[in-house]
């Protein structure tokens, strides 16, 4: 069980959170631009990277509020939360 | 016009029995009453603009700007969110309160909506009331990060509700209509726990 701390609410178990995947992937500008390859890719294609990895929260048992994590894949260490907007922190 | 006989019935109005047996067989060391029917508005409005200054002087007290509760008189107004609150008053006054702050907020860019029939509350006191909850809580429930004034949305026994720190040390549980039947099991099961002289002496 992770405990993750919520930009508003302070940390809270993982229960209490639903996940969202990878965060900054940008909506394409011009969708009906795009080949189906393309779009697949923007639907479908994650990063799977092993250690730090930016990613979406949601604290839904709470305030419903979405908020950027940045967890390490391998340790479950939770490096940086930042709330939605914002860059991603450089980190040392 | 026609006479109308108004009938309302609270979710937890068939559990009343078992809620108040709670309290005689922990001998008082665990106390649980619905109160039914207070008025719940639920509030959306940006913190920094002029409406959320013009809600504070009408109901005399600021919108908490984090996870915390703010009373004035018959109303206490707890934060959901950095943009929401549930402003929760009196039964009965959900009309009149939600026409204060209908007209408090005028044209800005907000949302009062009542949503008193959403949820109900259970009152709970005792002096193990805090051991009753974390039974099923996750969160830290001791006095000095969780005191009278707090409020927190949080997983009671799996089931969404807001708790809510009252004086004397009381609780507030506010659970969906839907949750709540299965919230006072829960809590009638769990407070077995604190029948027993053994456990009650502490
Ligand atoms: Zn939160």
């Amino acid at each position: 069980m992770m405990l993750i701390p919520c930009p508003w609410c302070g940390p809270r178990e993982e229960a209490e959170f639903h996940y969202g995947g990878q965060a900054h992937v940008a909506y394409p500008s011009d969708p009906a631009a795009l080949s189906d390859e393309e779009w697949a890719r923007f639907l479908f294609f994650r990063d799977n990277p092993k250690g730090p990895f930016a990613e979406r929260w949601n604290h839904s048992a709470s305030c419903r509020r979405w908020f950027n994590v940045v967890r390490d894949t391998v340790t479950n260490e939770i490096l940086a939360v930042y709330k939605v907007g914002a860059p991603r922190p450089v980190l040392a | 016009m026609a006479e109308q006989t108004m009938i309302r019935r609270s979710p937890l109005a068939p559990a009343a029995d078992r809620l108040a047996g709670v309290g005689s067989a922990t001998g008082g060391a665990v106390t649980l009453a619905e109160v039914p029917f207070l008025t719940q508005l639920n509030l959306r409005l940006d913190p920094t603009g002029p409406a959320a200054e013009a809600v504070a002087a009408e109901l005399g007290v600021a919108l908490p700007t984090g996870p915390g509760s703010a009373s004035a008189g018959e109303v206490t107004v707890l934060w959901l969110g950095p943009d929401e609150w549930l402003v929760v008053g009196a039964p009965g006054t959900e009309g009149e309160l939600e026409a204060r702050l209908r007209s408090a907020v005028g044209d800005a860019h907000a949302s009062v909506v009542d949503v008193s029939a959403q949820r109900t509350t259970l009152l709970l006191g005792g002096a193990r009331a805090r051991d009753l909850l974390a039974l099923g809580c996750a969160l830290d429930l001791h006095p000095r990060s969780f005191g009278t004034g707090d409020c927190a949305q949080t997983l009671l026994a799996r089931a969404q509700v807001v708790l809510v720190g009252r004086e004397a040390g009381e609780f507030w549980l506010l659970v969906r209509a839907s949750f709540a039947a299965y919230l006072v099991d829960w809590l009638v099961d769990a407070s077995t726990e604190f029948t027993s002289t053994e456990l009650t002496a502490g």
